[in-house]
């Protein structure tokens, strides 16, 4: 069906979302290479002067690098693993019979709408607060020392906020697709004596494994730009222990305000993105071409 | 409200108002706005900035960026007072929490946006913006403006080579307040002039963990104004500092060692749980709800824990001064003010200037005193408070004034320094160095580091940093 | 048969749903009762019943005014959304009916642009609004969002579209339909569900975008994200002040969010359900 003229015309169609992404990614891209080679410090405006790679060693031997990639890592995978297993819980669990399934959905997607700075101040001033939080009220209840969420497990603590935000989304996905799995194939499953195990080891996840991977590209995709619910709760302490990299490069941009510097770490988050990316489409990817 | 906001919509700075029925579309905010947009995706980007030219009304409106704290939003709701005086100016406000409005601030006038023609900023950054060349030169305020009523050490803070370049809207010191009912019930009195060894020893006398009742409160919360201002006028004290003359970073000396010691030691036995989330608004909290019995802090939280309304030992709070190490004569040299600026370059400097001269006014005081009593008085900038007697019958105005008046920030310690700045360091690299300390500094006080192993961080990173700021050669 | 559960069944996985459902809700809800506490209520450990006081809505509405932000965050995502879709459903609609070998590479490189950490390109893209004069107006934030969700939107819609069979295009060709009539009449009905949905994600992406929405704007064009900011921490007691103002930040995105699930859902799939 693909003749010359409608191949033309899908270019023509193509043409404006495509230039305007091209220039969206070239322009700033294009400015932030350019910073990324210069002494260009916001607040000493006058002393800008070109500064070769010393930009990016100094970015790189920051003593929290290494540590802010590895927690970028772990955010991600942390968020990962709790919304895809949780989320195929979910999505198992709305597509029982029961009462009121319209109602428990709209609980279940709410969290997906809160706007992350909300959300974080929600977690960290109602729920996770030492003194007042409700964690900490329940675990006075039963006689126990509440525990200091934001100081003790930082990472942990902004993982599960991160978490609860992108649950619901996992959950939607899984769920539709669960529900578009074919109602005579499980019968026949059934039929055939395959327990409940079974059943969803054999059926239910391979017909999944696509939603999987959709889940896992867009949210890793948001996941490695995590930092408003860094920036509210733990501002990427103690020590380092909550820093990852798009803190680190908001530190250097907004508190140092080191345009070079920031520049650098920005073209370094890009590289580390990609490969992140590539990872996981090459892990994952072959699911999206079936 | 409404009304106010029915104004800045039609003085807007992308009015439309040479197009037909342009007052009509204005004056409805959701459809105007909706037209807006239809009509930008019309026009396109280029006659956008046409648009934007020919916008400027007869009426000049201030676009004004304030912090989100009580003394600032009392002020917006009584600018009726201003406007009716004013006539042809109109007021946009900004409100933002603190290191947000920081941030905007701060990229606004390093990269000449021209967002906003009055500015609230800290007495950290008047010096340096000033020394940039990014802020007017406060010489316009009016015959009525008493500059030589503001208190000499928050002035000293403001001036530049000699000229006025922001002026305070409040100032504060930091001080002791303490729980009366507590120190008597453990037989303590409370001396003139404490020294930490006497605090130590009373906030872990006074700890009483089945009553939830910690025996001092501190800030720990990581970041440049939080934890490392406590921290920075705490070793002020012990005779410590951040930098030699030669700009050498000093983490590695015993002053730090002995402070960062006593600061974990002490929380640890007599500090609240969760102590390295709390900051200032924290720790307010706790001590208003009786769970403190000692909190060292900004003198403007006076106004709060007296405050019967929120707090639940309003009537016995004592207050003294900060504390300072046995031998040491410092105590701590912490000052702040939240300064009204003009940028540089403003079209509108005469009205901004005129603004700032009814806000920081004495006037200004007298209007608050009338309408909300004395004790809602922004404190802390001028002489003539201070010397009023209505005012001084608030418990906490003697010892703020006390305290701002001990405070130094030109010598914040006993050995010398290359830098001004009380609990803070006056360079344009003390926000993100202060922060990264502080976040190790944290860590110490969360025990997921020793003390030992953060001021050699601490040291290794402002080594670093001062080398590639250039002042370590 | 097997299909048909048992009543108690049912009432079992009830009792468990809304159990689990009550869990992940709970921060939203008690965040909404706490902002009918007073505030001295408000950090009094757990209670579920507040005094029903609406103070701290009052205080919120007279410190900052809630209605132009709110207008501000309605034209915002609705312009940016429907900005995105004229030029992502044209975009989609090619890569999905005229698939080239680098549709796929086109398409993984429009995503890897969402990856630029926004924080590094600040001070560029705050240069380039500065000169065109688009720092805290509509238009200008309208278009940042526009782009910054532009991607997602080309790939919801391309994973939407390429799920209509190409025999129906055929078939409408043989007709003798002309390419604008298949268009309108043939695949547009059959698109609409995928774009509804795409609408709404893009709708609350752009209603919680907080970085940008927040340094791009001053007073004119500030939407909620920005009247939250001037919440998050001020002096004294906060918590029945926030939780209100998040309430109002929250409420109208939670309510459109809850009407339109069901459209939500319908094309949430990515393609996925194949």
């Amino acid at each position: 069906m693909a003749t010359r003229q409608t191949r033309t015309l899908a270019r023509f169609m193509m043409a404006p979302s495509v230039l305007l992404l091209l220039v969206w990614m070239i322009v700033p891209l294009a400015m932030t290479l350019w910073f990324s080679f210069q002494n260009y410090n916001l607040l000493n405006p006058a002393n800008v002067s070109w500064a070769g790679f010393f930009n990016y060693q100094y970015f790189y031997t920051d003593p929290a690098f290494f540590q802010a990639i590895w927690n970028t890592l772990l955010i991600v995978g942390g968020v990962l693993l709790i919304t895809v297993v949780g989320g195929t819980f979910l999505a198992l669990l709305l597509d029982q019979p029961m009462f009121g399934q319209g109602i428990v959905r709209i609980l279940v997607i709410s969290p997906f709408f809160v706007m992350p700075p909300v959300a974080a101040l929600i977690w960290k001033n109602m729920i996770m607060h030492p003194g007042y939080g409700v964690f900490a009220s329940i675990t006075r209840f039963f006689g126990g020392t509440p525990i200091d969420w934001f100081a003790q497990y930082p990472l942990f603590s902004i993982i599960l906020i991160v978490a609860w935000q992108w649950l619901p989304f996992a959950t939607l996905i899984f769920l539709t697709s669960l529900q578009s799995l074919d109602g005579e194939q499980k019968e026949a499953a059934e039929m055939d004596g395959a327990g409940l195990v079974a059943r969803f080891w054999y059926l239910t996840l391979p017909h999944m494994s696509r939603a999987i991977t959709v889940v896992i590209l867009i949210q890793t995709i948001f996941l490695l730009g995590v930092y408003a619910e860094i920036l509210v709760t733990t501002n990427g302490g103690p020590g380092y222990a909550s820093t990852n990299l798009p803190f680190l490069i908001y530190r250097t941009a907004l508190l140092n305000y080191d345009v070079g510097g920031a520049s650098a770490g920005g073209v370094i988050a890009i590289i580390l993105a990609n490969i992140v990316a590539l990872f996981i489409m090459r892990a994952v990817g072959k699911n999206l071409d079936r | 409200m409404l009304r106010r906001n029915d104004e800045s919509m039609l003085t807007s700075r992308l009015s439309f108002e040479h197009l037909p029925k342009a007052e009509a579309i204005a004056r409805s905010p959701f459809k105007g706005g909706y037209q807006m947009t239809l009509k930008s995706l019309m026009l396109g980007a280029c006659s956008t900035l046409a648009l934007a030219s020919v916008a400027q009304a007869q009426s000049t409106t201030l676009t004004i960026a304030t912090v989100n704290n009580g003394d600032m939003i009392r002020m917006q709701s009584l600018t009726d007072d201003f406007t009716s005086k004013n006539p042809d100016i109109q007021l946009q406000w900004v409100t933002l929490e603190e290191n947000v409005l920081r941030e905007r601030v701060t990229t606004d006038i390093a990269t000449k946006g021209g967002q906003y023609d009055v500015m609230t900023i800290g007495n950290y950054e008047v010096p340096i913006w000033a020394k940039q060349g990014w802020l007017l030169p406060l010489d316009n305020l009016g015959d009525n403006y008493k500059v030589d009523d503001l208190l000499p050490s928050i002035r000293s803070g403001l001036t530049y080579e000699g000229k006025l370049y922001a002026a305070p809207f409040y100032g504060e010191s930091a001080m002791i307040m303490y729980r009366t009912d507590l120190f008597e019930k453990a037989g303590l009195t409370m001396p003139e002039d404490p020294s930490w060894e006497f605090i130590a020893d009373a906030a872990r006398k006074i700890t009483d963990r089945d009553n939830n009742i910690s025996g001092i409160c501190l800030r720990g919360k990581a970041g440049w104004g939080e934890n490392m201002a406590f921290l920075t006028a705490l070793t002020n004290s012990f005779g410590g500092r951040w930098f030699d003359e030669n700009w050498q970073p000093q983490f590695d000396q015993p002053e730090w060692k002995e402070a960062l010691q006593f600061y974990v030691d002490l929380m640890k036995d007599a500090g609240p749980s969760g102590a390295s989330s709390n900051g200032f608004n924290e720790n307010l909290t706790l001590f208003q709800q009786g769970q403190c019995g000692m909190w060292m802090d900004a003198t403007v939280a006076a106004s709060f824990v007296s405050d019967p309304d929120n707090s639940t030992v309003a009537d016995k709070v004592g207050y003294a001064i900060f504390p300072s190490k046995e031998g040491v004569d410092n105590n701590g040299n912490w000052l702040w003010s939240w300064n009204l600026a003009v940028p540089a370059g403003s079209s509108k400097a005469e009205a901004a200037q005129k603004f700032i001269a009814w806000a920081t006014s004495q006037e200004y005081t007298e209007l608050v005193a009338d309408k909300e009593g004395w004790a809602a008085v922004p404190p802390g900038t001028r002489t003539s408070l201070y010397e009023n007697e209505e005012y001084l019958k608030e418990p906490f105005a003697q010892p703020t004034l006390n305290a701002i008046q001990a405070a130094n920030i030109t010598e914040p310690s006993v050995k010398p320094v290359p830098y001004t700045g009380g609990q803070f360091v006056a360079i344009p690299e003390f926000q993100g160095l202060g922060t990264t300390v502080g976040q190790l500094f944290s860590a110490a006080l969360a025990g997921q580091s020793s003390v030992d192993d953060a001021l050699a961080q601490a040291q290794q990173v402002s080594v670093r940093e001062m080398t590639r700021a250039g002042y370590i050669k | 048969m097997a299909r048909a559960a048992s009543t108690s069944q049912k009432i079992a996985w009830t009792v468990v749903a809304w159990a689990v459902a009550f869990v992940i809700f709970f921060p939203i809800l008690y965040t909404v009762i706490t902002s009918f506490k007073t505030e001295p209520e408000a950090i009094a450990g757990i209670n579920l019943i507040p005094s029903g006081t609406l103070k701290s809505y009052i205080d919120v509405q007279t410190q900052r005014d809630y209605w132009r932000p709110f207008t501000n965050s309605v034209i915002i995502s609705l312009g940016s959304t429907l900005l995105a879709l004229l030029i992502a459903v044209p975009a989609a609609w090619s890569m999905a009916f005229s698939p080239t070998r680098r549709t796929k590479d086109i398409l993984m490189w429009m995503l890897s642009t969402k990856m630029m950490p926004a924080a590094a390109v600040l001070v560029p893209i705050y240069l380039l609004f500065r000169d065109f004069g688009l720092l805290d107006s509509r238009i200008g934030l309208t278009l940042m969002l526009t782009l910054i969700n532009l991607p997602i939107v080309v790939w919801m819609l391309y994973t939407y579209f390429r799920e209509i069979p190409g025999e129906i295009l055929e078939a409408a060709r043989m007709d003798g339909a002309s390419l604008w009539n298949e268009i309108i009449h043939v695949l547009t009905p059959m698109a609409v569900p995928g774009i509804a949905s795409t609408m709404l994600l893009n709708i609350i992406l752009a209603w919680n975008e907080a970085f940008w929405t927040i340094r791009l704007t001053t007073t004119n064009a500030a939407p909620l994200t920005a009247f939250i900011a001037s919440f998050s921490s001020p002096q004294g007691l906060f918590w029945a002040k926030l939780s209100a103002a998040s309430t109002m930040a929250i409420a109208p995105i939670l309510i459109m969010g809850w009407f339109s699930q069901r459209q939500l859902v319908r094309g949430l799939t990515f393609g996925a359900v194949k």
